[in-house]
């Protein structure tokens, strides 16, 4: 008998059945299929502009910084008063995103912009995210040379475009776009949900941010 | 609701230790219009149970309730036993198709004092004086397996002249756990160390709980390490009696009601 | 051979950590961060409470199918290029995990957090078979510096202050100037970052754990504020899961409901800060991600208890926050339990996993004081749970011979009512004469443990009963 064997005779043993029974086999077809809502709090489900103001609430109470403008146009600008601010050279790294290859980078001329994932040289990145969430303050990225997951991680500064219309109220609702996109059963390589920089409270219990991943997350939602 | 019959489980402890809360516990029921009688009783069987000795739990427990199954309600001046009356012993007769029906009818009948006092027989104040301020320990099993918190801060706000300040961690556990205290001293130590210096920290001159062994060994910890406040059982106030010494005092202290 | 346990010698580590000055001051961080966060965060969601019952009968549902989850899990990582690896024995776990990193050629392997790892002893294997396990969990990577084993299953490394986590990065960082300032946790974890991002460059193979594993689309999930296991699992060439087999979750909508209890109960955060979904290796248009990915399944005791008294705490998430809110946690920390999970959880879950016989201590060490249960995110009955043990060790006679005697004599009387009440009237009488006015004793034959550092109080004299019986 193969260990895997072995697992599954102890569970079925310890749970009296053989695994051939019809009623259990329908209950997790069933569930698998229908992935049934649970208990959702009230609290995302506002009306838009409530959603992404409640969104950035969340975003600063977990140490993350956001800005909002009115025209994918401005969004250059913003980037590179953001690198300004911190006093960052005026260079970011991105993916191959449609929305982001699609930006007038050419406003802002002094703003050097590479291509491709990190390989831990980059001090900035910049993403655009599938979607977020309002109940939490959380982003949602997929993996993908559209928007590398190394982006996400290895740069001290990571920079987030987010539709303001893509801000849902609650996780389901990203999952119900995620299936609409990848397929039923499927996803990409990584979905990554990220609510503010990183950080770590080992020491002490101090919190200090920038423990592996990013030191700052500077969200742009995008009207 | 006045003539009820009342069975009181005055509990181990309070018959061996401090037979003047069982005393209080019946005047606070027949001041309520309760007819209260005490069939022959030991213990609840809880040492047994929690130790892991069912069989002697269980034959304990079918003793209690075969005494005091008759009565209108059971009362019990002690959170951790009238917990074992209400919540464990259906648990230890589950599946017994003779004494599950009686545990069951029997669990639902016993009560915590207090809260049977405001719960039950909607007392919603005494006539009480104590000059002073206290604070009052959530004793562990009241709390939390019988929802005992509101009730005795309700009636202690009746009773004349007694301010109550509320320690930090009032609902922490002392470290008295029955057997826990002496099969880990230490630990227990600890543990009570900090409640009682939480205790003390609110200037109180009377600590009060529901159950007497949370009493004795917070008590006892205090009259090791130098006092500082008195303790006694909150039906001893809420019954104004408190004539007898607290726990662990000195026997020539007399103290008067006011 | 499953990591050695301390947890036979519970009483003297407990007397050890009693005495610890340092530990104690590190153990007064639980009130405020961890105790007082968790119950900000809980008020503030009106759900909370149907959130806990939602996910205990997610798990409970799980758990009653989990040959068949498993099966649909199994599907679907191996439909995405993912390797699935059953372990009964954390023996076996080992080995996998060994042939694994060989295959690979592998000579450093970095690490995410797992308590599975600790669990099967992982690192310790790996090093003697000339194979280099990394840490970089900022808490693991100080304890593994040192050594020792986690404290706390969220903050392994809870138990340690600043100064001793210095003296440990100056004595290891041996490159570092010897003179450099490491004097604020600052200081201290940008050393630790400089450290640990050479590893997760340079690693062949990354570990780490899973704090659920989702049946729908075959994906394992974890949850950190660091993102070292982001980093652990996508730089290297191969990433490697290793988990068990209870956690498994069926869709993501149920993810989602597990999602908005485990931090708040765990750091009393809304949301840690990456939570993320893996489903197998690269895609074909993937710039970055491991080539290979596979996912160790550990059973070590775990189908077994399914089918009985234990079953309950399967549900486990992890999340701390039973050993947060323990008066005997708190005071004596996570190392005295002596394995690999401390406080309640640990004091349940050990005796399954090593034995009663070793661990009996744990379940014992209790005052059923309730406060585990009454925070567990999945409402897992643990009082009762090691009141279970405790049943079990009466029936192997592991009980210490003086307790059953004790018992028993106390049971013989307790069963006889006029028999106890006469003894109990002589025996109270006596007891008040003897202590005079004193009203108390400060010491009583039989009761040292009591009275070494309290003093027992005297009884008022005749016992109720026998009052009662005089004037009724």
């Amino acid at each position: 008998m193969s260990a895997r064997d072995l697992v599954f005779a102890s569970i079925r043993s310890s749970l009296g059945v053989d695994g051939h029974e019809a009623p259990r086999r329908k209950e997790v077809t069933d569930r698998l299929r229908d992935h049934p809502t649970g208990v959702v709090p009230a609290r995302g489900h506002l009306a838009p502009d409530g959603r992404v103001a409640l969104f950035a609430d969340m975003v600063t109470a977990a140490a993350g910084s956001v800005t909002r403008v009115n025209a994918a146009a401005d969004v250059p600008k913003a980037i590179a008063e953001f690198l300004r601010r911190h006093n960052l050279p005026p260079t970011v790294r991105r993916g191959e995103d449609a929305r982001l290859a699609a930006l007038p980078w050419e406003h802002e001329k002094t703003l050097e912009v590479t291509l491709g994932p990190s390989d831990g040289h980059q001090l900035a990145s910049v993403s655009h995210a599938f979607g977020a969430v309002a109940e939490t303050g959380t982003l949602v990225l997929t993996s993908g040379a559209d928007n590398p997951t190394t982006l996400n991680f290895l740069p001290d500064n990571h920079i987030v475009l987010v539709d303001a219309k893509d801000i849902a109220a609650d996780f389901e609702s990203v999952f119900a776009r995620l299936r609409a996109r990848y397929g039923e059963r499927q996803l990409p390589r990584v979905v990554n949900m990220i609510t503010g920089p990183s950080r770590s409270a080992d020491i002490e219990q101090t919190l200090i941010l920038g423990a592996h991943g990013p030191r700052r997350l500077h969200i742009i939602i995008c009207d | 609701m006045a003539g009820l019959r009342v069975g009181l489980f005055v509990t181990c402890l309070i018959d061996f230790f401090r037979p003047s809360v069982g005393f209080a516990a019946v005047k606070l029921l027949e001041d309520a219009g309760c007819v209260v009688e005490v069939p022959h009783q030991a213990c609840c069987g809880q040492p047994a149970f929690n130790s892991g000795d069912r069989a002697d739990a269980r034959a304990i427990a079918e003793q209690v309730i075969a005494a005091f199954e008759s009565f209108d309600y059971i009362v019990v001046p002690s959170g951790s036993c009238a917990g074992m009356l209400r919540a464990h012993y259906p648990e230890l007769f589950r599946g017994d198709p003779n004494w599950q029906p009686r545990a069951d009818a029997f669990a639902a009948k016993c009560f915590e004092l207090i809260s049977f006092l405001v719960d039950v027989m909607g007392v919603t104040a005494t006539n009480a004086k104590f000059a002073g301020t206290v604070t009052y320990h959530d004793s562990c099993s009241g709390l939390r397996e019988l929802g005992v918190k509101a009730q005795p801060r309700r009636l202690l706000a009746t009773v004349a002249d007694l301010s109550l300040t509320e320690m930090q961690d009032a609902d922490v556990c002392c470290g008295f756990g029955g057997t826990f205290c002496v099969k880990y001293p230490e630990i227990s130590n600890a543990i009570v160390a900090k409640k009682v210096a939480n205790a003390r920290a609110t200037g109180a001159g009377t600590l009060l709980a529901g159950d007497l062994g949370c009493l004795m060994n917070m008590a006892g910890k205090l009259a090791r390490d130098g006092g500082g406040i008195k303790v006694r059982h909150v039906a001893e106030v809420l019954a104004g009696m408190t004539d007898e010494p607290a726990i662990a005092a000195p026997r020539e202290q007399r103290e008067a009601a006011s | 051979m499953t990591q050695a346990a301390t947890s036979p010698r519970f009483k003297e580590n407990a007397r050890a950590a009693l005495a610890d000055g340092e530990l104690q001051k590190s153990l007064k961080i639980l009130e405020t961060n961890f105790i007082g966060r968790r119950k900000q965060v809980a008020d503030k969601l009106p759900e909370f409470d149907a959130l806990r019952d939602a996910a205990r009968d997610i798990k409970n549902h799980t758990l009653a199918h989990l040959d068949l989850y498993l099966e649909e899990y199994e599907r679907r990582v191996t439909a995405q290029g993912g390797h699935v690896h059953y372990a009964v024995t954390a023996a076996d776990a080992r080995s996998i995990i060994l042939d694994i990193c060989r295959a690979a050629e592998a000579k450093l392997v970095t690490k995410g957090k797992s308590m599975i790892a600790e669990e099967v002893g992982l690192d310790d294997f790996l090093a003697v078979h000339s194979i280099t396990p990394v840490e970089t969990d900022l808490g693991e990577y100080i304890i593994q510096i040192r050594h020792e084993m986690p404290s706390h299953i969220i903050a392994p490394a809870l138990h340690l202050s600043k100064a001793q986590v210095a003296a440990d990065f100056r004595r290891v960082h041996k490159e570092l100037p010897p003179n450099r300032n490491l004097e604020e946790p600052e200081t201290l974890l940008a050393e630790a970052r400089a450290v640990l991002r050479e590893k997760f460059l340079a690693a062949d193979v990354g570990i780490t754990g899973a704090n659920f594993l989702v049946a729908e689309t075959g994906s394992s999930i974890i949850v950190t504020n660091e993102g070292n296991g982001d980093l652990t699992q996508t730089l290297p060439k191969v990433h490697i899961v290793l988990t068990s087999i209870e956690k498994l979750v069926p869709t993501l909508e149920d993810v989602a409901e597990f999602l908005r209890v485990l931090a708040r109960s765990a750091t009393g955060q809304e949301m840690s800060v990456y939570t993320t979904l893996s489903t197998g290796p690269q895609r074909p248009r993937d710039p970055d991600g491991p080539r290979e990915y596979h996912v160790v399944l550990l059973d070590n005791g775990r189908s077994a208890m399914l089918g009985g008294q234990f079953r309950d705490m399967l549900r486990c998430i992890r999340c701390g926050a039973c050993m947060n809110h323990c008066p005997v946690y708190q005071a004596i920390g996570g190392h005295a339990y002596g394995w690999v999970y401390p406080g309640p959880m640990g004091a349940v879950l050990t005796p399954s996993l090593i034995g009663i016989d070793k661990a009996g201590n744990l379940p014992n060490a209790s005052t059923f004081c309730g406060r585990c249960e009454e925070v567990c995110p999945v409402r897992i009955p643990l009082p009762k749970l090691m009141r279970f043990w405790r049943e079990r060790e009466f029936e192997r006679h592991l009980s210490p011979a003086t307790v059953r005697a004790g018992l028993s004599f106390w049971a013989f009387f307790a069963r006889r009512p006029w028999l106890y009440g006469f003894a109990t009237d002589l025996a109270a009488r006596v007891l008040a004469l003897m202590s005079g006015a004193r009203g108390r004793f400060r010491w009583l034959p039989l009761a040292r443990g009591w009275t070494d550092r309290r003093d027992f109080p005297a009884p008022q004299g005749a016992t109720f009963q026998a009052q009662w019986r005089r004037r009724h």
